[in-house]
């Protein structure tokens, strides 16, 4: 067990360096391209490229700046450093510190939304195949799957936000709003139901299909048989027997789900005004504003490679078969 | 029974050949387009894309019957007297104006163009490279396949609208580009499933025998294993084009993807943010085009698996890759 966490950790750890490292190549040592030049922006002078370059080290030999890059990614502190950004002189680390909240934020209340709604929708539907209610969650999955994220936003948004309030009905808050939690959990929930519900019915959508397949797979295995012959009533035999090893499928694709999704959901963030990280990203690359890029990417790789880790370690824990192989 | 009544009978029906109208050998190909046929989801699904091309094919023609220009913006008499976009039906204009006074339908038969041009040449390059590495990870195994499948894998789990961003970002954006990032963060898709039949193909007998006629490791991949892949490969094509499309929207929604005054749906609907909701028909035409698109294509494809193999009902359910950008 201990061995099998540690290979993943060294594999998660090599696929952060592979990313560290094309990011650096991406940005500072395309070949025939000059990044002081870049970052001058339009009014270039002498000055203003030689005095970048050496705030940046751009004067310096590629494995130098390679070097120094890297450097200061090593998790210490006091030398852990994402650089300073280009437009407002903050430390990067504070930037994505303020952003943070409103992705974990996101991440939660949709995670619970399509969880719940994406697996009951694929039980209803592997219960009973080619019935009414599969045919519904066919549906329900393939307009799921054929709904780019931004569309369902801006429907939302139309619909509940905006005829609503033409009408005289403001239940809904307008894009922009965000309150923290701590100051009033209430007024959070509410600002956030439109931006949950966008994330969670897109989502739902892949784990609805994922739940049917899984379960009905499962439901056809001898031991649900004996189960069931050993008199057990339908509900304890779906519930306890059946879903509880079709979960593992699930498992892996959640843990995906939710690191992208504290990594940033650029979209949702960018149609609902909520200031996180995929908002920021989308902003600082306009701008061409690199070290909020970098740092962003970086955290978001993060995530994943995180989340991947910890899913493999829960998937250990559930199916011992796993630890063998 | 004289002689010649038995020869008559005997020419009338020689037991090899079945009269007109009885068993017929019929190609795969023909069976799955029979099935299809019977399958009325699937003839929706092919009417609206058939109507999706023909309006990308005209969009010229619908140019120049109108009058309106699909780039050149048209404030004089394309907006009101507060240079609003105007609704649909009014001043010549069936679907509306933008916010710049262009013709809506001239530009969303324009933005098909690029949709369905993105989502099947991205499509095309993604299901080469998927099945060419697919073949070579699953065939040869080994050190080869341990690093193809982590590269798939890794592709696969990354948050792939970031980097698509930051790829766009660095190099500018432009058409090109757009199709090759996308086809890059769906090669894996297919290059895992590949990945697996191949491994389970190269054990049969049939791949033995070839290797004992002296067939070489390429014929053995490309010749005899690829011919038994093909239904698996077309129906993830058939499910990459709407993601492809999705991607592309997407993309051009945040500025990233195709560049205006060139339309694109996503573009469109982009510029529609920035007008607001009380011109409501900027945003549904756009949105209607987009979905209908996409949902003929995943209905389409949906359909195509079940007639390629009526048995395996739910043999790529939930292996699908995940095309929502959150």
């Amino acid at each position: 067990m201990t061995r099998f966490l540690i290979r993943r950790i060294v594999m998660g750890l090599i696929t952060l360096w592979v990313i560290i490292t094309l990011v650096f190549v991406l940005y500072y040592a395309r070949p025939g391209v000059d990044p002081a030049r870049e970052l001058a922006g339009r009014a270039v002078t002498p000055a203003l490229l030689a005095n970048l370059n050496k705030e940046y080290g751009f004067d310096q030999p590629v494995i130098v700046q390679y070097w120094h890059y890297v450097e200061r990614l090593v998790p210490i502190p006091g030398q852990f450093n994402l650089g300073i950004s280009n437009t407002n002189r903050l430390p990067v680390t504070t930037i994505i510190a303020q952003a943070v909240p409103i992705d974990i934020s996101l991440a939660v209340g949709s995670a619970i939304i399509w969880m719940i709604l994406g697996i009951s929708v694929g039980v209803l539907a592997a219960r009973r195949p080619r019935s009414l209610w599969d045919r519904g969650a066919t549906v329900f999955v393939l307009t799921g799957v054929s709904m780019p994220t931004f569309i369902l936003g801006l429907l939302l948004l139309y619909v509940f936000y905006y005829l609503l309030t033409i009408h005289g009905v403001a239940i809904f808050p307008k894009p922009g709003s965000w309150t923290p939690f701590t100051q009033n959990p209430l007024e959070w929930a509410h600002d956030l139901i439109l931006p949950w519900i966008t994330l969670a019915l897109i989502t739902a959508a892949t784990y609805s299909r994922l739940t049917r397949s899984t379960l009905l797979e499962t439901l056809g295995e001898d031991y649900i048989r004996t189960a069931r012959a050993k008199g057990l009533s339908e509900r304890r035999v779906v519930y306890r027997h059946a879903l509880r090893s079709s979960l593992t499928p699930i498992l892996t694709q959640f843990g995906i789900d939710l690191a992208t999704v504290l990594g940033g959901a650029i979209i949702t963030e960018s149609i609902f005004g909520l200031p996180g990280l995929g908002l920021a990203v989308v902003q600082a690359i306009q701008v061409q504003n690199l070290p909020v890029v970098i740092g962003i990417v970086l955290v978001a790789s993060f995530f994943v490679v995180a989340a991947n880790i910890v899913v493999d370690a829960l998937y250990a824990v559930l199916d011992p078969r796993v630890r063998v192989s | 029974m004289s002689l010649s009544t038995v020869q008559v009978a005997s020419n009338q029906a020689p037991p090899q050949e079945p009269a007109v109208g009885g068993i017929e050998g019929r190609s795969p190909l023909r069976l799955v387009l029979a099935r299809l046929r019977t399958d009325r989801v699937a003839l929706a699904s092919v009417a609206v894309i058939v109507f999706v091309v023909a309006l990308a094919f005209v969009a010229p023609l619908i140019e120049s019957i109108t009058g309106h220009s699909a780039t050149i913006t048209n404030v004089d008499t394309g907006t009101d007297a507060n240079g609003q976009p105007l609704p649909p039906g009014t001043g010549g204009f069936i679907l509306g104006t933008d916010n710049l006074g262009r013709d809506i339908l001239v530009r969303i038969a324009y933005g098909a163009r690029i949709s369905l041009l993105v989502g099947v040449l991205a499509t095309a390059i993604a299901t080469i490279v998927g099945v060419v590495v697919g073949l070579f990870a699953g065939y040869f195994g080994g050190w080869l396949d341990s690093i193809l499948a982590r590269i798939m894998d890794v592709v696969l789990s990354f948050p792939y609208v970031l980097f698509a961003i930051v790829l766009v970002s660095v190099f500018g954006s432009s058409l090109p580009l757009t199709i090759l990032v996308i086809a890059f963060f769906s090669f894996a898709a297919i290059g895992r499933i590949v990945r697996g039949q191949a491994l389970s193909q190269r054990e049969k007998e049939y791949v033995e025998a070839a290797q004992s006629l002296g067939a070489g490791n390429l014929r053995i991949m490309f010749v005899d294993i690829l011919p038994n892949l093909v239904a698996p490969v077309i129906v993830l094509a058939t499910l990459l084009i709407p993601s492809a499309i999705i991607f592309e929207a997407t993309l051009s929604f945040l500025g990233l993807g195709v560049q205006p005054p060139t339309a694109s749906w996503g573009n469109m609907l982009s510029d529609a943010e920035g007008v607001g909701f009380q011109a409501w028909w900027f945003y549904i035409f756009p949105m209607l085009f987009l979905l209908a698109t996409t949902l003929a294509f995943n209905l389409l494809g949906d359909a195509v698996r079940d007639a390629l193999d009526p048995r395996t009902e739910r043999i790529f359910a939930g292996r699908r890759k995940k095309k929502k950008p959150a």
